[in-house]
C-alpha cells in the first residue's frame, strides 16, 4: 500500500501551510503539557457525563470516547469543494427516495435495478404514495468522507436513517476551546455550536402544512441505548421534549404527549429510533418502543417524522454504487466528491475478479453496521480469507467490494507522543426549507496503529474538526 | 412536563425517602434491642417493623425464626427484596437515571454516587456498629440528595414533583413508625411512662431526629402523648404528619390540573384534620386507629396523583 496521504505534512516531511502555526505552537509545548491536557480533557468529558453505553458490557456500564487533542483542520478551499459535493449528494439522495416511492422513474429508465430497490429489505411499501412536506426525506444526513491525497475526497458511506455523533463534534470543540484558547487566537474557524438552532429551525420548516407554532420533540428508545446521551443533549440543546414511545399516544390521527397538564399535540417528531420499532402495529408488533397508530398518522399528515420511514434504502451499502448514477439523472450533474470505486459481487465478473483479489479489498455485508460484518483483505488472515470467501460464494449479492483506500492520517496524541493516525469524516448534512451544514463535522480517528477501523463501538476517537474561514 | 418524567422524578425521592426512614426504622429497632432486659417479653419489635412495613409475609416465605440478624439482612440488604434500602437506593438511581436530563448534574451526581458508593460497601457479617454506621451513611446520603435538590434545582413543576414525592413518602413512614413503636410500648394505649419507658421513648424520637426538638418544644420530661402530638400535630416538626401534608398541599397547588380538583381537596382537608386536630381527642379515638386512617387517606392521595398527573388516563 502507498504512503497515505498526512494531513499536516507533505511528501516530503514539510509541515502544509494550513497546520504551521499549530506546529509552532505545539513546537512551543512543555514536553508533559500536552499528556496533562489530555487528563484534563478526560476529566471534562466524564464531568458532563459524555459517555456512550457499550452493549454486551454489564448494564449500565459506560465508557467515554476517546478525544484527542490535535485539532483537524481542513482549509477554506477543501471545505468549499465539501461543501458543494454534499449539498449535491444529500439533493440527489431525497430526489431518489422520493421517486422510488413515487413514479419510480430512475428504475424505468433503467439505471439501476429494480428487485436491487424492490426486494431491499429497507425498502418501505407503506411509504408508497405518500406526501411529505417540502419532498424532503432524509431531513439529516451523516455522510462519511475520506481523503485519499490532496483534494482527493471520496464517500465511504451514506447514513439516512439516525445518523448519530454530532454530539461529539459539539461537545469536541466546546472542550478544545477550554484547553487551549489561545489556539483559536492564531487561527480563525468556522463556528459549530449553532448546529441545535438550525437543526431546530430545520425540522420546523417541515412540519406539517398549515401548523404556524409547530412542536417538536426528540424520540428516543431510552436510557439503555448507546446513543442516550446525545439524544437528551440535543433535545436539552433545543430545549425540545426528550420523549419514549410511551410517551406518546395518537388519537384520532393526531400525536400528543402526555403531559402533567394533560395531552399535548407533537407535530414533528425527530426520532431516533429505528424504522422497525416506531409502530407495533404497522412493523415489529413486539416493539415497546414504538407508538401503536404514529404510521397512520403519519400517512394522514397530521405529523412529520424526521428522518421520513424507509430512507434507508438509499443508505444501504447495495445502493450506495449507484448514487453517482442518482446525481446524474435527478441533477443532471456530475458527482462533485466520488464514490469510492466499488465491485458488486452480484455481477459475475466483478464477484470473479474479487475472489482472485480478496487480500488486496475491503469486502463488507450490505445490511452491515458498525464495522463487524467486514474483512480488510491485507489485515485479515488466512484463516479470515477462507472464511469470507466461503461467505462470499455462498451468497454474493450480500457483499460488496472495495479497494483499500490509504485514508489521510493525522496527527494524534497517543502513548509514544504525537505519531500519524488514519481518519475520516462525518458531516451532518440538514434537509429542509434549503440544504445546511455546519462547517466541519465529526472527525473519528483510528487508535491503533495502522487501523483503519475508526467506529467508537471498535476503538476508535475522535478529534475537533477546523474548517478555516480563510 | 412530560407525565413520565414527573413519574421518575416522584419515585426518585420516594425511594430516596424511603431507605432513609428504612434506615431509620432499623436504627430504632437496634437501639431498643440494646436496651432489652432479660426479664422483658420476647422482643416483638422486629416482627412487628416488617409488619408494618407490609413485608412480614414475603420475610416469612423465606425464613421461618424471625430474628434480629435476618431481619437485618432482608430490610436493608437483600438484592432479591425489593422493599430492601439496597433496592431503593437502585430504584432511586434507575429513576433519577431515565432523566438525567432533567436533573442538574450535582443532583445526577449525588444520586449516582451514592449508589456506587453503596456497591462498594460491606453489605454481609456486618458488625453491630458497623450496621449503626451503614444506616447513618444511608440517612446522611439521603440529606445530601435533598439538599443538593433544594441548592440546585429549578423552581419548576420538576421541583415540585420531586418534592410531592418526598413528603408523600415522608408523612407514610412517620405515621409508620410512630404507630408501630407505639404499640409495642403501650399496647393498652397511650398513658404514663415508666421509667425504663423512658430510654425508648428517647429512642423513637431520635429515630425521627426529633429528641432535640421534643426538649425545645416541651421542656418537660417525656410522655408518649406528647411524642404523639409531636410527630402527628406540630406544624414546625419536620418530619410530623401535619408538616408533611402542609407541604403537599403547597406543592400540589403549583401543579394543579384540569381533572386535580379533587385530589387538591383531599389533601386540603386531610391537611385540616392535622391543622385542628387535638392530641386528647386522637387519644381518646385511640391513635393507632388515627394513623390507620391516615395512612389510608395517604394513599388515596398517591393514587389520584399517578392518575392525575404521571400515567395519563387519556391514552
Amino acid at each position: 500500500m502507498m504512503m497515505p496521504y498526512d494531513e499536516m505534512r507533505d511528501g516530503e516531511g514539510r509541515v502544509r501551510g494550513h497546520y504551521r502555526e499549530f506546529d509552532s505552537w505545539l513546537a512551543g509545548m512543555p514536553g508533559d503539557r500536552l499528556a496533562q491536557k489530555r487528563v484534563e480533557a478526560d476529566g471534562l468529558f466524564r464531568r458532563t457525563g459524555i459517555t456512550f453505553a457499550v452493549y454486551g458490557e454489564e448494564a449500565g456500564a459506560e465508557r467515554l470516547i476517546p478525544f484527542d487533542v490535535v485539532p483537524r483542520i481542513i482549509t477554506a478551499a477543501e471545505w468549499r469543494k465539501l461543501f458543494k459535493g454534499l449539498k449535491q449528494r444529500v439533493t440527489a439522495l431525497n430526489a431518489f427516495i422520493a421517486d422510488i416511492y413515487h413514479d419510480q422513474d430512475i428504475l424505468k429508465d433503467g439505471r439501476i435495478p429494480p428487485e436491487q430497490v424492490l426486494c431491499n429489505t429497507q425498502y418501505r411499501p407503506e411509504m408508497q404514495g405518500i406526501e411529505v412536506p417540502g419532498d424532503i426525506y432524509a431531513h439529516i444526513a451523516g455522510i462519511d468522507v475520506v481523503r485519499a491525497g490532496e483534494g482527493e475526497f471520496y464517500v465511504l458511506e451514506d447514513n439516512l436513517r439516525v445518523p448519530s455523533g454530532v454530539s461529539y463534534m459539539l461537545e469536541d470543540r466546546k472542550v478544545m476551546m477550554r484547553l487551549f484558547p489561545e489556539l483559536f487566537a492564531r487561527y480563525a474557524v468556522e463556528p459549530v455550536q449553532h448546529y441545535p438552532d438550525i437543526l431546530l429551525d430545520n425540522l420546523r420548516s417541515v412540519a406539517p402544512p398549515g401548523v404556524r407554532e409547530p412542536t417538536v420533540a426528540l424520540l428516543t428508545p431510552g436510557a439503555h441505548n448507546s446513543a442516550y446521551f446525545e439524544h437528551a443533549f440535543l433535545a436539552q440543546q433545543m430545549g425540545v421534549e426528550l420523549v419514549e414511545g410511551q410517551d406518546l399516544v395518537v388519537r384520532d390521527g393526531f400525536v400528543f404527549m402526555r403531559t402533567t397538564r394533560g395531552p399535548q399535540r407533537v407535530h414533528v417528531i425527530y426520532r431516533r429510533v429505528d424504522d422497525d420499532f416506531l409502530d407495533p402495529l404497522a412493523f415489529r408488533p413486539d416493539s415497546m418502543l414504538g407508538v401503536p397508530g404514529l404510521l397512520a398518522a403519519y400517512r394522514a399528515g397530521h405529523v412529520t417524522i424526521a428522518n421520513a420511514i424507509g430512507t434507508g434504502v438509499a443508505d444501504d451499502k447495495s445502493i450506495y454504487p449507484y448514487v453517482p448514477e442518482m446525481i446524474r439523472f435527478y441533477l443532471d450533474e456530475e458527482p462533485v466528491i466520488d464514490n469510492v470505486p466499488t465491485r458488486i459481487l452480484r455481477r459475475p465478473e466483478d464477484l470473479a475478479y474479487t475472489l482472485e483479489h480478496l487480500d488486496e479489498l475491503v469486502v463488507k455485508e450490505v445490511h452491515g453496521a458498525g464495522g463487524y460484518g467486514m474483512l480488510v483483505g491485507p489485515k485479515a488472515s488466512r484463516a479470515e480469507l477462507e472464511q469470507f470467501r466461503g461467505l462470499i460464494k455462498a451468497h454474493p449479492g450480500r457483499y460488496i467490494a472495495q479497494p483499500t483506500l490509504a485514508l489521510s492520517t493525522c496527527p494524534t496524541f497517543v502513548d509514544e507522543g504525537v505519531a500519524p493516525r488514519h481518519i475520516d469524516l462525518r458531516p451532518f448534512v440538514l434537509s429542509g426549507r434549503d440544504v445546511r451544514i455546519v462547517p466541519g463535522g465529526l472527525t473519528r480517528v483510528a487508535l491503533r496503529p495502522g487501523s483503519l477501523v475508526v467506529n467508537s463501538s471498535q476503538g476508535g476517537g475522535t478529534k475537533d474538526t477546523w474548517v478555516l474561514e480563510r | 412536563m412530560l407525565s413520565r418524567t414527573a413519574d421518575h422524578l416522584y419515585w426518585m425521592s420516594r425511594y430516596t425517602e424511603r431507605a432513609e426512614n428504612l434506615a431509620r426504622m432499623l436504627q430504632v429497632n437496634v437501639r431498643m434491642a440494646l436496651l432489652q432486659r432479660q426479664s422483658d417479653e420476647p422482643d416483638q419489635s422486629w416482627a412487628a417493623t416488617l409488619a408494618m412495613i407490609g413485608q412480614l409475609e414475603a420475610y416469612r416465605e423465606r425464613y421461618s425464626a424471625v430474628t434480629p440478624e435476618r431481619v437485618v439482612d432482608f430490610l436493608a440488604f437483600d438484592e432479591s427484596n425489593s422493599g430492601s434500602i439496597v433496592r431503593d437506593l437502585r430504584a432511586a438511581r434507575e429513576n433519577a437515571h431515565a432523566v438525567r436530563g432533567t436533573l442538574t448534574s450535582e443532583q445526577w451526581e449525588t444520586i449516582n454516587s451514592t449508589w456506587l458508593e453503596m456497591r462498594g460497601h460491606k453489605l454481609k457479617d456486618l458488625s453491630t456498629d458497623e450496621l449503626i454506621e451503614f444506616l447513618e451513611w444511608v440517612k446522611f446520603r439521603s440529606h445530601l440528595v435533598r439538599g443538593v435538590t433544594h441548592g440546585t434545582m429549578l423552581r419548576d413543576e420538576g421541583f415540585n414533583f420531586t418534592r410531592i414525592g418526598t413528603v408523600l413518602e415522608r408523612a407514610d413512614n412517620t405515621a409508620r413508625i410512630l404507630d408501630v413503636q407505639l404499640r409495642l410500648l403501650a399496647p393498652g394505649g397511650v398513658g404514663q411512662a415508666t421509667r425504663a419507658d423512658y430510654y425508648k421513648y428517647s429512642a423513637l424520637l431520635a429515630s425521627v431526629s426529633a429528641f432535640e426538638i421534643y426538649r425545645r418544644v416541651y421542656r418537660d420530661r417525656i410522655t408518649p402523648a406528647r411524642v404523639a402530638e409531636l410527630l402527628i400535630l406540630r406544624s414546625d416538626m419536620p418530619r410530623s404528619l401535619h408538616r408533611c401534608m402542609n407541604e403537599l398541599v403547597v406543592y400540589l397547588g403549583e401543579v394543579a390540573n384540569d381533572q386535580s380538583a379533587e385530589t387538591i381537596r383531599r389533601a386540603g382537608a386531610l391537611r385540616s384534620t392535622l391543622r385542628y386536630g387535638r392530641i386528647d381527642l386522637i387519644l381518646e379515638e385511640g391513635v393507632h386507629e388515627f394513623l390507620t386512617g391516615f395512612l389510608g387517606r395517604v394513599r388515596d392521595i398517591g393514587r389520584r396523583i399517578a392518575e392525575d398527573f404521571l400515567v395519563s388516563t387519556t391514552g
